[in-house]
Order: C-alpha cells, then sequence, then structure tokens
C-alpha cells in the first residue's frame, strides 16, 4: 500500500511547485534512505568484523591441546598450554549462577503474572529494571564486600555475582512468556475447580516451558561473557590445576582473556584470541540457537 | 467418553487427598513465589545498603570534595573523581552522539524501508552485536581498533579537524575516542531495538494519511513517525547511555587508565566503572579501597536514576 503511493505517478506533481521542488524533495527522500542502508550495513559489519577477526587471530593458537590442557608454567614454552581449568571453571560458575538464579526468577515471574495484584506486580517489574540496570562492576563490588572482604575469593562469589546478572533477565523473559498463556487454559482450569497452584503447575508452566527453558538459556548466553561480576570476585587462581571445589577462588574463561590482553607479550595475545574464540562461539550459537527456539515458541503459544 | 466410562478410574486420589494438598500447596506455591518476589526487592536495597556501608570511611574523609578533586594519589592516600566523572560522561555523550542517529536510521530501515524476508535476520544481527562479551571487544579494540586509531583515524581526523582541541595533540592508541567507539557499539543495539519497537507502534493510518498528501518515505516519518516517538527515543537514549556509563572491562581495556583531563580525545583518560575494573588488584586497603567503592555508590545512584528516568518515560508512552 505504501509502495503504491510511493511511485512517481501517485502524488501529481503540482505546476505552481515546479520540479525542481520535487526533484530536490525526492533527493532528499534518497539520501535519506541511502543513509538508513548504510547504516544497517555499519552495524552488520562491525558485528562481522569482530568475529572475523577472533576467528583468523585465533587461529594459529587454537588447537584440542588447547582446550584440554593446563597453560604453560614454564618460560620456556610461552605459546604452549591451554585453559581446560578455566573452561571447567567457567562451566561450575555457570551452572551454580543458573541453579541460584533460574529458579528465582520463573517463582518471581508466576508471582507477578498470576499472584500479585497490579500494583505490586509492576513494582516488582520496576525493580527488576533497575536491578537489570546494576553496573556489573557495581554487582561485583557489592559481593566482594559480603563474601570476599575479610574472607577470600571464591567460586561461591563469583557465582552468586553471576546469578544477581542473570536475575532479572531470565525473570523478564519468563514474564513475558507467562503472559503469552491463553487465558482460556487458565479460565478452564478454574472452571473445574482447580486451585490456582495446580493450574500453575500443571497447566501454565507445561504450556511456557519451551519459552521458559529458551529464556533461561538467553540468561545463560549473557552471563557467560561477564567479566567485571568476576574480577572481584573469582579473578586470583591457580593455573597448575584445575580445581572443581567452589570453595576457592574458580579459574574462568572471561578473566583469563582479561588478564592475558593486558599482557605485553605477543603470545599471550595469541592465548587471548583463541579464549577469546572459545567463548564467543559459545555466546553466539546458544544465542542464536535461544532465540530461534523463542520465537518458535511465542508463535506457538500466540495461536 | 464412553471408553473412560467403561474402564475403573486408574489411581485416582481420594477428595480427601486433593484437598489436603490444596490446602497445604497453595499457600505454600503462593508463599513461594512472594519469596522470590521479596528477594529481587530485598536485593536491590541490599546491594545500596552494603556499597554506601563499605563506602563510608571514604565518604566521611573526603564528603562532596570527592566529586571535585581531581588526582587519585595513593601514595599520600588522597582521592578524587573529578577526573573520572569527566571520562565517563563525555565518553557516554559521544558514544550517544554517535549512536542514536545510526540507531534512529537502522530502526528507520528495519521498520520502513527492508525487504520482509531480510527484517527478522537484520533485527537478530544488529542484537547479537549486544552479545558480544564485552572482554572481546575490548580485547579487539587493543590489538585491532587501536593501531588503526593511531596511525589511519587520528592523523584523518587530526588534518581536518586539528583546529577544535577534541582533535588536537599526539596520537595514541589508548584513549577516550577508542573508548568512544567502543561504547557505541554496546550502546547501538539497545538504542535500536527500543527505537524500533516504538516506531512500530505508529499508527498506520498516519503513515497513509502523510503518503495521501503526498509524501516521499522520508517526509512521512519525519512528520508522523518522528514526532510520535519522541519521548520512546528518549528513554531508548537514556537506557543506552546507562549501558554505556557502567561498562568497566572494554573501557578499562582500551582507555588507558589516566586520571586526567585533556581536551584532546586521542589522550588516555578514565572513567569511574573502568578505574573500578582497572584497580582490582591494586587498591590499598583502608581509604583506598573505601573510594574505589565511593566511586560504585556514585556508579550506582547514576545507573538507579537513569534506569528509572527512562522506564518511566518509555511506560508513559505505552509501549512494552
Amino acid at each position: 500500500m505504501s509502495v503504491a503511493a510511493q511511485t512517481p505517478g501517485a502524488p501529481r506533481p503540482s505546476r505552481l511547485s515546479g520540479g525542481a521542488r520535487q526533484r530536490r524533495r525526492k533527493a532528499v527522500n534518497r539520501f535519506v534512505m541511502g543513509l538508513s542502508w548504510f547504516a544497517a550495513i555499519i552495524a552488520i559489519a562491525a558485528l562481522l568484523l569482530v568475529i572475523v577477526d577472533v576467528v583468523i587471530k585465533a587461529a594459529p593458537a587454537i588447537s584440542w591441546d588447547f582446550l584440554t590442557q593446563l597453560p604453560s608454567s614454564s618460560f620456556l614454552n610461552p605459546s604452549g598450554g591451554g585453559i581446560v581449568n578455566s573452561i571447567v571453571g567457567s562451566a561450575i560458575l555457570i551452572g551454580l549462577s543458573s541453579l541460584i538464579s533460574i529458579p528465582i526468577a520463573i517463582l518471581v515471574a508466576i508471582y507477578t503474572t498470576e499472584f500479585a495484584p497490579p500494583q505490586v506486580s509492576s513494582v516488582i517489574r520496576f525493580a527488576l529494571d533497575i536491578l537489570n540496570g546494576v553496573p556489573t562492576i557495581v554487582t561485583g563490588i557489592f559481593i566482594y564486600g559480603i563474601l570476599v572482604l575479610g574472607h577470600q575469593q571464591s567460586g561461591w562469589a563469583g557465582a552468586i555475582a553471576l546469578a544477581i546478572v542473570q536475575l532479572p533477565i531470565v525473570a523478564r523473559a519468563a514474564q513475558e512468556v507467562l503472559a503469552l498463556v491463553p487465558s482460556s487454559l487458565k479460565e478452564a482450569g478454574l472452571a473445574l475447580g482447580l486451585r490456582r497452584w495446580r493450574i500453575v503447575t500443571r497447566v501454565i508452566l507445561p504450556t511456557a516451558a519451551g519459552g521458559l527453558i529458551t529464556g533461561a538459556v538467553l540468561g545463560i548466553a549473557r552471563v557467560a561473557g561477564e567479566t567485571a561480576p568476576l574480577l572481584f570476585t573469582t579473578s586470583v587462581f591457580s593455573n597448575l590445576t584445575t580445581n572443581t571445589d567452589p570453595s576457592q577462588a574458580l579459574a574462568n574463561i572471561p578473566v583469563t582473556i582479561f588478564t592475558l590482553s593486558e599482557s605485553a607479550t605477543p603470545s599471550d595475545h595469541a592465548k587471548a584470541w583463541a579464549a577469546a574464540l572459545v567463548l564467543i562461539v559459545f555466546v553466539l550459537i546458544v544465542s542464536v540457537v535461544a532465540r530461534t527456539l523463542n520465537e518458535r515458541s511465542r508463535r506457538k503459544l500466540g495461536n | 467418553m464412553s471408553t473412560a466410562s467403561a474402564r475403573p478410574p486408574r489411581r485416582r486420589l481420594s477428595d480427601a487427598h486433593v484437598k489436603l494438598a490444596d490446602r497445604i500447596g497453595e499457600p505454600a506455591f503462593r508463599i513461594l513465589c512472594g519469596l522470590a518476589a521479596l528477594i529481587t526487592i530485598a536485593l536491590i536495597i541490599w546491594i545500596i545498603e552494603t556499597i554506601f556501608n563499605k563506602a563510608s570511611p571514604a565518604i566521611s574523609h573526603f564528603g562532596l570534595g570527592f566529586l571535585t578533586t581531581k588526582t587519585w594519589d595513593p601514595v599520600h592516600n588522597n582521592y578524587g573523581a573529578a577526573a573520572l566523572i569527566y571520562g565517563t560522561f563525555v565518553s557516554s555523550l559521544i558514544a550517544l552522539i554517535l549512536a542514536t542517529p545510526l540507531a534512529i536510521l537502522i530502526a528507520i530501515f528495519l521498520t520502513e524501508l527492508a525487504p520482509q524476508f531480510v527484517r527478522r535476520p537484520i533485527t537478530i544481527l544488529v542484537e547479537l552485536l549486544a552479545a558480544i562479551p564485552s572482554v572481546i571487544l575490548g580485547l579487539w579494540g587493543i590489538i585491532i581498533l587501536g593501531p588503526f586509531m593511531e596511525n589511519h583515524l587520528e592523523p584523518f581526523l587530526h588534518s581536518f579537524l586539528g583546529w577544535i582541541p577534541l582533535f588536537s595533540g599526539s596520537f595514541s592508541p589508548l584513549g577516550m575516542l577508542p573508548a568512544a567507539l567502543i561504547l557505541t557499539f554496546m550502546a547501538l543495539p539497545i538504542i535500536t531495538s527500543i527505537t524500533r519497537e516504538v516506531f512500530q507502534t505508529t499508527d498506520s493510518q498516519l503513515k497513509e494519511g502523510a503518503y495521501a498528501l503526498g509524501a516521499t518515505r522520508w517526509e512521512m516519518v519525519r512528520m508522523t513517525v518522528l514526532p510520535i516517538s519522541r519521548p520512546g527515543l528518549v528513554g531508548a537514549m537514556i537506557l543506552g547511555v546507562g549501558r554505556a556509563l557502567g561498562e568497566a572491562i572494554a573501557v578499562t581495556q582500551v582507555i588507558g587508565n589516566v586520571t586526567q583531563i585533556k581536551a584532546s580525545l586521542f589522550q588516555p583518560a578514565g572513567t569511574m566503572a573502568s578505574w573500578i575494573a582497572n584497580s582490582y588488584q591494586s587498591a590499598n586497603p583502608g581509604l583506598g579501597q573505601s573510594s574505589l567503592i565511593y566511586l560504585a555508590a556514585i556508579l550506582l545512584v547514576i545507573s538507579v536514576l537513569v534506569n528509572l528516568g527512562a522506564r518511566l518515560i518509555i511506560r508513559r508512552t505505552g509501549t512494552r
């Protein structure tokens, strides 16, 4: 419809305004539309540029050994060794953070969509927005203040800091999914005389399960690359063993990239790129898969 | 129906059991959900309380003079945030100035211009920009962007705009400008996605009205979409700034981490968040550490205010 109005024939040029003015208007239009193509291309180019650079720079350093060996402790072999301790540590941190944050996030979402009066519900939404806006470095300082200061860095401190970052993301996604569950399903449950909690656990949660899972996975993708909450909580770790005990500081990929990137030696930079490749592949695959699944579960709920 | 009645009901709970389970389960479940909600709100209060509590030695020692003192001097235990506040403000402002027009243009592209089948993929690609971990953007900033800035972009800007103090002085791979560029790419997806949602809510009758008056596509956008979307756009910009203000890692990697106020954007600088990240190993216990947490307190207050403001504006326009 808009395309029809756009064709040159539709708005007949008035004789009084003259062709020059028409030409100028059309030129401005073409210029701005060209700019918006250009802007979209810039954004995509930036994304691709970073990804391609990571792949190219990581290629020489990435190998099976890099994924499965401990960092080289010998000065004689600066380019050898791997990051297996960071991979294991990151997996533990993300797992613990998810175990803490996802149940709370889904319960909060259920509370706001099913139980809370509208005013209370909007207060909690607001609180989630505020929590989501807290700079992650401040979250790190907060956990440092309550768990590390006077004690020591630990995997638990890092995981809890990540959980605070993850909580509002998963909760907001869960709220959106739960709001999409058709009210006819809930009403059918009520008509059968079911209590609220049975409707939630037997009808709403199974219906929304797909969307809830993808929301949780998006939260994982976001948190996997977070460095700032870990700097003050689990950044001083041993590279001699693969630690799996969260009461000690856990090695992790983001802090490893951070410290390697600050180093001056080229072999450290090469390792930083290789670790970045591991992280970016994980994050991008998880985000893309979650987004696609999200679309599908939404469409299913929408019908 | 008939088959169901023909078979004896399998393992049905008696009514008494159901009632008992409901009597316990219903309130228990409600309390569990309410508790989770309470945790969210309590967490915010706890964060604010802890940060201000741990910052209190520095707050009582320096008072508001902290905000106007430029030096960060661990040797004499004298700390001030002025240079870092300046750095935070300038880097976020440049990011906003660069990201906003780009975001508006991309939103126009996605809502008015792009063929239907590319809209979804391009939307996802732009949002994936936000998925790149900041530490990787920072690494890219150090090794790829930094040398490019020093050898190409900064001499280029200097040769045209060198008479402006912003683009004067010597070139450097680390500094305000690369930090601002990295922040631009971080703020861009946020501003774009909100702007796009706001643009989509424009009443199509208004658009068609503009077309019927003979408007070109750009004139239609300027006359209908942009004026209607203005509040939402302001909200989007504020949220984008909020993202830029609080970014610690990527900025600390590329900004150079110096507490100085220089007119030239080529020179190293520091932001509050980047300074905290940079000092993670080297903070003096006592006043030095407390001063770092004072920075976190300022950052926390700003980010809460920014989010409150943006959400109020966006909520009033009725999107989300």
